[in-house]
């Protein structure tokens, strides 16, 4: 059976540096989704030990309010992962972010070493979740493959500083040196019926900019995107929640298409548009996201 | 455990503590340096105190200069700098002495 926090909300993923006792102490009060305590790259690398220490006793002695703790762990190129996946499961992290992923054979690692790590600390086999970290161009080529090679896999992240690099490019700002990777990743995680998330947006000053970027890949269809910082929360929030309008028109949609069908009826107009039973998923998916997002009043 | 070289972990920053641990004669000599000492002195005497027991730490020189940490900050920062006075940054005993 699946795990059932697999599918959950995940709109704003919000990193933090795990070496910053100040940062990990009180993130849930700004209300994002979930959490990214981040070992890796944040944290220097004569510090990843104190990191740790900091990061077991948060996991244990913090409530975080029902917001998922999700751990970025250091790469596996690095002598730091292991000791990083026994602390996270000792400390009862929900899921464990993969960085730098590259194929279906670096989640089977990281995998085999949280099964031992459960069985070890006496944690359920199976209860902590894991999503992966595209940040190379082979690993965005082998997008489909990762998504498919775990049942504890949530979804797949892109990493746009990593990516752009390998790419031999830089971040532009317009987006479009990150155009075939949003779209190969989002592709195969649709085809794998998994999560897929946005790179981070670092420019603070530019909010208007950032705002673009989210509107661009919700229509494009991702889940959510990695934050850094907390003011990006509520755009992201506003832009993936639907609006009153959209929620009073999927419900309109659900509806009729079932008194249709039943009446044998297979393409009808509501509100002046064309609707077939092509429209039905995407009406159920509004409403299921505007329950998660504590939004609907209705009935449905 | 025993402190074998002088360690420390942490920084000076706001909700921060640096722990100092090195190698002691007779017991623990704990000194502690915080703005809030009047309120939670006590507090964070006991906190390290019972971190160095579950180390089995029995003698050392232990400074805590305080910016405010949360009692878990406090007990990671003195974990860490028992740890690295060892040597140790693997295999560490989470839920065990580490809790």
């Amino acid at each position: 059976m699946s795990h059932p926090n697999k599918k959950r909300l995940r709109r704003s993923m919000m990193f933090l540096n795990c070496q910053k006792p100040g940062l990990i102490k009180d993130p849930y009060i700004y209300r994002p989704d979930s959490i990214m305590l981040d070992l890796e790259d944040a944290v220097a690398e004569n510090q990843k030990d104190a990191a740790r220490y900091s990061l077991f006793h948060a996991l244990r002695e913090i409530d975080y309010r029902g917001v998922e703790r999700v751990v970025r762990i250091n790469g596996l190129d690095t002598a730091h992962w292991k000791e990083d996946i026994r602390v996270c499961v000792a400390g009862g992290a929900d899921t464990i972010r993969i960085a730098k992923t590259e194929s279906a054979r670096d989640v089977h690692t990281v995998e085999e070493h949280v099964l031992a790590a459960e069985r070890e600390f006496g944690r359920p086999e199976g209860s902590t979740l894991l999503m992966a970290a595209l940040e190379s161009c082979r690993g965005v080529l082998h997008a489909l493959e990762v998504c498919e090679s775990s049942e504890r896999l949530i979804g797949i992240a892109l990493s746009g500083g990593d990516y752009t690099k390998d790419l031999q490019t830089v971040i532009t700002g317009t987006g479009v040196e990150l155009q075939g990777a949003r779209q190969q990743m989002i592709i195969a995680a649709r085809a794998a019926g998994v999560q897929c998330w946005d790179t981070v947006f670092t420019n603070l000053d530019a909010m208007d900019v950032f705002e673009e970027e989210v509107r661009m890949i919700k229509m494009m269809g991702f889940d959510g995107k990695s934050l850094v910082n907390p003011r990006q929360i509520d755009v992201v929030h506003k832009i993936f929640t639907p609006s009153q309008k959209e929620i009073i028109f999927a419900e309109k949609v659900v509806r009729e298409i079932d008194e249709k069908k039943a009446m044998g009826i297979g393409v009808f107009t509501v509100d002046g548009k064309m609707i077939d039973i092509a429209f039905y998923d995407g009406a159920k998916r509004t409403i299921d996201l505007a329950k998660a997002s504590g939004v609907y009043e209705g009935d449905l | 455990m025993e402190i074998k070289k002088a360690a420390m972990a942490g920084t000076l920053e706001s909700s921060d503590a640096q722990v100092t641990v090195e190698p002691g004669e007779n017991g623990i000599q704990l000194s502690i340096e915080s703005s809030v000492i009047h309120q939670f002195g006590r507090q964070i005497k006991a906190t390290v105190e019972e971190t160095l027991e579950r180390l089995e730490v029995t003698n050392a020189k232990v400074t805590v200069v305080d910016k405010g940490a949360l009692d878990c900050t406090l007990k990671a920062r003195v974990e860490c700098a028992v740890y690295r006075s060892n040597g140790i940054a693997e295999n560490i005993p989470w839920g065990g002495a580490v809790r």
